[in-house]
């Protein structure tokens, strides 16, 4: 007999975060968002010397200026100003600075206690489980809205109870997601080996377990910084918010409610700047979430 | 004219240099006859059929140089017309059975769907159409079973319910795809016999597709052995069985249990089936035969027509000296 | 079947529970002194101090109070509005109809609407069309309402005049409030036009308060039929013979909106808090402006009782979602 022919060399797959770069970077949308919110980020971080003007400073003579393109615009105010004369640009750009950070905050301060309870309620499902579902099960009979703005009128309107507000909110998705990912890990073959080989429950939950839940949890905490930045967009609406004159967007269409016949423009134009970054945002967790998912990817 | 008349067909998923999962695949089957496709996972023989049922989307393309049936040039077919002819003189049965029928919907809407779509039957008529035909797969208890949901019915029973569905307009040709793999060893005898009971009694063509040798041997007259997408033999029964020409068919029969000697009870073939990147430029087997050669290597070889079945070997097996 | 009821209704309890307690919570967790906060006066001198303590109970311990705070829901006493001395009870009553037409137009607006899209979407995927469609429900989704009333205002109502800006009626008409439901009392009335016009008010509202559930809607709907429709039961009815249109339609539809069901759900949910902005913004007298102004006059008694009477109107339709989810997948009916 002869021997067989030495089978071809094993084909090289590509790493999973390379993997997931190509997938992430055929989604033209994704891509586009990437751009986007790289240019709010530049606007934030830059906004002192980016903004032509201080954001709360008046100019008198030039109360509802049109945009420089329209009649009776100032090629020194591009986009105008606000019923207090202060440049529309300027403001916008220092908003970018604004709903980042509240974005951020917020989802900081809602991820971590979030995933830890999700953790435990994943872990412990006789006693604390359930106990934590329950109260995730309140805090989830609220609208979102309506618990945020229950949240301000105890604590009072500003920023940091915004941010405040907008994380209690957001806390119970966190908790449910986890702990839906959690138990569906369980069940497997790696956590009851790991087990059998002595692991403890913390070295199970943060070791094991936790880096297999993390795909949904992305994605889910980009959905929650849009979702942040229209809350609190929201509640600056309100008057419940920040308040002027912090230029927060929302805070902005506040006071440009009345001029919706006089000047579309302090009107619309804060209003495209929320569309585009939350569109931006959303972009991006679908991009992600298509990127991640493994049933979605060319069968091969 | 043969019932189904199949030259050269192949499926392709993506651009045009992609590897085939099926190549070149030449098949004949009769009226009443019992053609059994056997292979290992992988091999092709679920896309073939898909294909004859034209059920294979972008991006899988279909190309053949002839695709027969019944008369019916199944590659010209227009939707309207091969949406007469599926399900009622061509029907399938899955793998799977849960997986074939709509979880929203009791077994009786689904039967009376059939029978209205082929047969015209409606209301009572349908109705009692469908008992019979519940009868026929031998389901206990069938009218209590009408009103059943899919989720409702166990393996077995599920799969019934499916050559019922299949068998309602009385086709011409039954393929059944592994009927029995995913059930349990003793209902994959009896779902077995129904099918081929029934065969016998509408005189239908069955085209099975089975890894299983042995239901194989019982009740097939022809056999189609294939590897990575290709006819490797073919040939009538028991003769392909009892002399292999192709050293695959003779590792899938050393491969079987009952095979086994005292020193080597379980005997297999090294390596694994090639997949997509790593094709041999020669026979698709040459990097696991054993008895390969260096012209085995070299070039792909043909289905040549030898003294009692048709192999893909340049250097078949068990061939009688002339 | 009833098991299964029983076993959801029970549910009901401990969430409400939860509830109660938070919104009890909230009220005690404002700061300043309980007694202005319950009254709304200032200033009060320390005899009419300590009276009005006595009478609230306020010196008596948290849990004595939360036990009688229950008791007061259980007798339905859910106090009295600190502005208008109204029952908050019966003012939730009478304003309660008007949130629950806009919600149920923004919904009818966004279920339609949005089926549609999202099965189009799916049955055309990968054309301009799906793309485009699904564009327009990302940017949907991803505006904020009350600018989209803004913007719609000011095109539809002020620039093009075709709708008013706010209210559920024109001052002209004087209809009886029969059913508290604007369009059906409208066709009850003898009032000439006063329907036209009560569709008139309720359209602009209703677009803006549905365009996020359409656009979730129209998501969800296109990823359940792809996944459905690549399923091995429409392939083996494919196998069938089955019309394009029957498998689309009887059979891929059906199973496909198992999961779009929930999403309504949640949507409730949604569209309360959308209400909130949208009534404000229209001058849409419902239970969300009623709110919101509660909360800006510091009317805590209406703050208290009607988030209350919200949370426990969520859980309600959650609880016949998940009902009804279970009438439409006959697998969770059965399972023990």
């Amino acid at each position: 007999m002869n021997t067989p022919a030495p089978l071809a060399a094993e084909p090289a797959w590509p790493s999973p975060l390379r993997e997931f770069c190509q997938a992430f970077a055929r989604n033209r949308g994704a891509l586009a968002a990437l751009l986007l919110l790289a240019l709010l980020v530049v606007c934030a971080l830059l906004a002192p010397w980016l903004a032509p003007f201080d954001p709360a400073a008046q100019h008198r003579d030039f109360l509802l200026a049109p945009p420089a393109w329209l009649e009776g615009g100032q090629a020194r105010f591009l986009l105008g100003t606000d019923e207090l004369g202060r440049d529309l640009l300027s403001r916008l750009i220092f908003g970018a600075r604004l709903s980042l950070l509240i974005g951020l905050a917020s989802v900081a301060l809602s991820l971590a206690p979030g995933v830890l309870l999700g953790l435990c309620a994943g872990f412990f499902p006789r006693l604390l489980g359930p106990a934590i579902m329950r109260l995730m099960d309140v805090m989830l009979a609220l609208p979102a809205l309506l618990l945020a703005v229950a949240v301000v009128a105890v604590l009072g309107p500003g920023l940091l109870n915004t941010v405040l507000a907008i994380a209690i909110v957001s806390l119970p998705a966190y908790v449910r997601l986890t702990r839906a990912a959690v138990l569906g890990e369980l069940h497997r073959d790696y956590v009851t080996a790991a087990r059998l080989a002595g692991a403890g429950r913390l070295r199970l939950m943060f070791v094991a377990v936790l880096p297999n839940c993390l795909a949904p949890l992305i994605v889910q905490a980009t959905l929650g910084f849009s979702a942040a930045i229209l809350d609190a967009a929201a509640l600056g609406f309100l008057g419940l918010g920040v308040q002027p004159p912090t230029p927060e967007w929302g805070t902005m269409l506040a006071s440009a409610r009345d001029y919706i016949e006089r000047a579309w423009w302090v009107v619309t134009l804060p209003g495209l700047a929320i569309l585009g970054s939350v569109l931006a945002i959303n972009l991006l967790g679908d991009g992600l979430r298509d990127a991640l998912d493994p049933k979605l990817k060319n069968p091969d | 004219m043969s019932l189904l008349e199949i030259d050269n067909l192949s499926v392709r998923y993506g651009p045009a240099d992609a590897p085939p999962v099926v190549d070149d695949l030449d098949l004949r089957l009769e009226a009443g006859e019992v053609l059994a496709i056997v292979g290992e996972s992988g091999s092709g023989k679920s896309q073939a059929l898909l294909a004859l049922l034209g059920l294979v989307d972008p991006p899988g393309r279909v190309a053949a140089e002839r695709l027969h049936f019944a008369g019916h040039d199944l590659l010209a077919l227009g939707e309207r017309q091969r949406r007469r002819l599926l399900g009622k003189e061509l029907a399938m049965v899955f793998q799977d059975p849960l997986a074939a029928l709509d979880p929203s919907y009791r077994v009786g809407f689904q039967l009376a769907e059939v029978l209205r779509q082929h047969l015209g039957l409606r209301g009572a008529a349908a109705r009692r159409r469908a008992l019979e035909l519940l009868e026929q797969v031998e389901i206990p208890a069938a009218a209590s079973r009408l009103d059943a949901y899919p989720h409702q019915l166990s393996g077995g029973m599920a799969q019934r319910v499916a050559i019922a569905l299949a068998i309602a307009a009385e086709p011409r040709l039954l393929i059944a795809d592994e009927p029995t793999t995913a059930l349990d060893v003793t209902i994959q005898a009896q779902i077995l016999e129904l099918l081929l009971n029934l065969q016998r009694e509408h005189g239908m063509a069955l085209l099975l597709i089975s890894h299983d040798l042995a239901v194989v041997a019982e009740c097939a007259s022809q056999v189609c052995v294939m590897y990575a997408g290709q006819a490797v033999e073919v040939g009538a029964l028991p003769g392909l069985f009892d002399a292999p020409a192709h050293p695959y068919t003779e590792a899938l029969l050393a491969a079987l249990p009952e095979a086994g000697t005292a020193r080597h009870p379980l005997r297999g073939l090294p390596g694994s089936v090639p997949g997509r990147h790593d094709r041999p430029a020669g026979c698709l087997l040459s990097p696991r035969c054993a008895y390969v050669q260096d012209d085995c290597r070299a070039r792909r070889p043909p289905l040549d027509a030898k003294r009692q079945s048709r192999a893909r070997c340049f250097h078949p097996r068990n061939q009688e000296t002339p | 079947m009833l098991s299964f009821l029983a076993r959801r209704l029970g549910l009901l309890i401990p969430t409400f529970l939860g509830v109660t307690l938070l919104t009890f919570a909230l009220i005690r967790l404002i700061p300043g002194d309980p007694v202005e906060v319950m009254m709304g006066e200032r200033r009060l001198d320390p005899q009419a101090h300590a009276e009005a303590m006595q009478r609230l109970g306020l010196d008596r311990p948290l849990h004595e109070q939360y036990l009688s705070y229950l008791g007061q829901l259980a007798r339905g006493d859910l106090g009295q509005s600190l502005r208008t001395h109204e029952s908050v009870w019966s003012e939730f009553a009478s304003l309660f109809p008007a949130t629950v037409e806009l919600a149920g137009a923004a919904l009818l607006f966004a279920a339609v609407l949005g089926l549609l899209a999202g099965v189009v979407a799916a049955l055309k995927c990968g054309t301009p069309l799906d793309h485009g469609t699904m564009g327009l429900a990302l940017t949907g989704y991803s505006m904020p309402i009350f600018w989209w009333a803004l913007i719609l205002i000011m095109f539809f109502s002020v620039g093009l005049g075709w709708t008013p800006v706010s209210g559920r009626l024109d001052l002209l008409y004087d209809v009886e409030p029969v059913t508290g439901f604007m369009l059906i009392d409208t066709l009850l009335s003898d009032e000439q036009g006063a329907f036209l016009d009560a569709l008139r008010h309720l359209i602009l509202p209703a677009i803006v308060l549905g365009t996020i559930p359409l656009a979730v809607i129209a998501r969800m709907t296109r990823s359940s039929m792809l996944e459905v429709l690549h399923e091995d039961y429409i392939r083996a009815a494919r196998a069938r013979g089955l019309s394009p249109a029957r498998l689309v339609f009887v059979h891929a539809l059906r199973n496909a909106l198992v999961p779009v069901l929930t999403v309504f759900g949640l949507q409730v949910g949604s569209l309360l808090s959308g209400a909130v902005l949208t009534e404000t913004l229209f001058s849409w007298p419902g239970i969300g402006k009623w709110l919101i102004e509660a909360i800006g006059a510091r009317d805590y008694p209406v703050v208290q009782n009607g988030i209350l009477l919200i949370a426990a109107l969520v859980v309600l339709v959650n609880v016949v979602v998940d009902i009804l989810y279970g009438l439409a997948n006959p697998r969770i009916r059965h399972r023990q």
